[in-house]
């Protein structure tokens, strides 16, 4: 009976073992470490703030995350110190394999996440939700989001829908190196959502670098120019929006629809995606905004 | 073959073959136009779209492309002959890493610092050219000494590395966007967009081609040896001075305009050689037209590749150069 009894050890322990493997993998999440600004931003407004206990090093909202130690960003994760403060999540960029691989070594769950459009960023919120015990949080965010774009959508409805050139990146007083959004992505759904046609919906990829004759032949009507930061001084801003004065026969030109907007939130795909959409069709229709 | 009939009948035919790159790279491009209707006076050019096309987008580049293909491939012949060293090019001498920390310093910084034609990025890499310059020849010319071209190349060689490493400093502070920017500024393009930055850029190369028309002979003599050149009368100190300095003002016109196009310094100049032998009254004026045609050439096929998307021409010089490069060089044994 004895022996017996013995030879039942082993199988109890792991039978524990698995159990307790379970149970952790069940837990949610109480000590994540974010590698995404814009899932950062998804974890505090979802109510899982507390739990973060590091950050990448270019995470600067909400200001709560100010304080919090950095540990890298998407090229640089700095691995040692991500393992040192034994977090129970860690959320990375899906093209940070190496990082990915050591975590998986150690056992540390890693939460795989790649920039997508408008649905994927909801859906993404509430994949966090599940995984940090906070879904009803995620599901209002979510909501709250998908109401705001909603009625954004509905407000520019019966406007005609202008083609929109989003740019987000070019040389300081040129048009050289301007990127702008291609067919993919969240900027182009912000466009389609603000009540506007992207100039570059044919092209499928996230970004484009639009020439001289590209930003000519495709004409377009209205260009949105989106800026991280705080508005520059008068003078610079005004210099800035003469660049575009270069190509007089862009109807957006000709029509001074070229808008400058400037915001931290503008560029990130995360839980103030709404407030961005509603800037852009504010500056494209904002007859309907007043 | 006398050298004025070798002279006349080679800068024909690379004169030839510029004209006619030049005519046909503006008619093609990743958008179809028609020329009839870009020459139409009769509608108001605002309404036109293939003239606007034509002649904001594709002809300041073309003219982008003769300046800067020009000033970089006889740059290139000058240096090499200088330093007697067939890799010798802007690059290996840090002026094109001067022009890219400049460069990189305004992207990053947000610079708004411009003057007249020049945008803030092409300003402050002008500035980092022509520092890059100052600094090596300070290194290389001691007092009471002459002017040593293995210094001088040792020092280049050393500057690049060093200004190199402080650019990747830079980019590792810089946001991501910015260092995203950065490299695609480093890899060079023509994208000029209007007239004012070639004919900002168009004075300083025109003074660089003023003191390399009066190189070749004495280039003869030096790429011979230094003492062989001095007791037939060349002043090797000065020549040495004067192409560094005219390599170098050409080289800074045409980054400050275009980016640290890869090759062209390189290629054109073995490939003219080894088309036309090694005399310099020769070599030196063939490398300019066919730098020029080959950077034209290059960027038609940049515009083209890829449509409706635009390839950088850093990429098409450096893949195409490359390996025809090769073949001639295998092929000649």
């Amino acid at each position: 009976m004895a022996a017996r009894a013995k030879r039942l050890i082993p199988v109890a322990a792991v039978a524990c073992a698995w159990a307790a493997v379970l149970a952790a993998q069940q837990a949610p999440a109480r000590r994540i470490i974010s590698l995404v600004p814009a899932l950062t931003e998804a974890l505090y407004a979802i109510g899982a703030g507390p739990s973060v206990v590091a950050v990448s090093s270019y995470d600067d909202y909400p200001p709560e995350v100010k304080t919090l130690p950095r540990v890298g960003a998407l090229l640089d994760p700095d691995t040692e110190r991500i393992l040192s403060m034994r977090p129970d999540l860690v959320l990375a960029y899906g093209t940070q394999d190496a990082l990915k691989a050591q975590l998986q070594r150690t056992g540390i769950p890693v939460f795989d996440y790649r920039h997508g459009g408008l649905a994927d960023i909801t859906a993404t919120i509430r994949r966090l939700g599940v995984e940090t015990g906070h879904v009803s949080g995620a599901n209002r965010v979510v909501l709250e989001i998908e109401r705001r774009i909603a009625e954004v959508r509905a407000r520019v409805a019966e406007r005609p829908r202008p083609r929109v050139l989003l740019v987000f990146g070019r040389e300081p007083l040129s048009l050289r190196n301007v990127y702008a959004s291609g067919g993919q992505g969240f900027l182009h759904d912000l466009i389609d959502a603000a009540g506007g046609t992207n100039v570059f919906g044919d092209v499928r990829r996230e970004s484009v670098q639009v020439s001289t004759e590209m930003l000519l032949s495709r004409a377009p009507e209205a260009i949105i120019e989106l800026r991280v930061g705080a508005p520059p001084a008068g003078e610079q801003a005004r210099r800035e929006r003469e660049a575009w004065q270069r190509l007089p026969g862009v109807p957006a030109v000709r029509s001074q629809r070229v808008f400058i907007l400037h915001g931290d939130h503008l560029l990130v795909p995360g839980p103030r995606v709404a407030l961005a959409a509603e800037d852009v069709a504010r500056a494209l229709h904002p007859e309907v905004f007043r | 073959m006398t050298i004025r009939r070798r002279l006349l009948l080679t800068c024909a035919a690379s004169g030839s073959l510029l004209a006619l790159t030049c005519l046909v790279a503006p008619l093609v491009g990743s958008t179809q136009i028609s020329l009839l209707r870009a020459l139409d006076r009769s509608i108001p050019f605002a309404d036109n779209v293939d003239a606007q096309i034509f002649f904001i987008a594709r002809m300041p580049r073309v003219a982008a492309g003769v300046v800067v293909g020009a000033a970089l491939a006889s740059a290139g012949v000058v240096l090499q002959a200088l330093f007697r060293n067939p890799l010798a090019t802007a690059e290996t001498l840090g002026i094109s890493a001067g022009a890219a920390l400049g460069a990189i310093l305004a992207i990053t910084a947000e610079s708004w610092i411009s003057l007249g034609p020049f945008s803030p990025v092409a300003i402050a890499s002008l500035v980092g050219a022509l520092l890059a310059i100052a600094v090596v020849y300070l290194l290389a010319s001691a007092p009471r000494r002459p002017l040593s071209t293995a210094v001088l190349l040792l020092a280049g060689v050393t500057l690049n590395a060093f200004i190199s490493a402080i650019i990747l400093f830079v980019q590792y502070l810089a946001d991501f966007t910015q260092s995203y920017r950065a490299i695609r500024w480093l890899i060079g393009d023509l994208d000029v967009g209007t007239f004012a930055p070639v004919l900002g850029a168009l004075p300083l190369v025109v003074v660089a081609f003023v003191m390399f028309s009066l190189l070749p002979s004495s280039l003869n003599l030096l790429s011979v040896g230094g003492d062989l050149a001095a007791t037939r009368g060349v002043n090797v100190v000065n020549v040495q001075r004067l192409a560094f300095f005219s390599a170098g003002l050409a080289t800074s016109a045409a980054v400050s305009l275009a980016g640290p196009v890869a090759f062209v310094g390189i290629v054109v100049p073995h490939l003219v050689r080894l088309v036309v032998g090694v005399d310099h009254r020769v070599v030196l004026p063939v490398a300019a037209l066919f730098g020029a045609s080959f950077l034209v050439g290059c960027d038609l096929i940049a515009r083209t590749a890829m449509a409706p998307v635009e390839l950088p021409v850093g990429i098409v010089t450096a893949m195409i150069g490359g390996p025809f490069f090769l073949w001639l060089l295998v092929r000649r044994g």
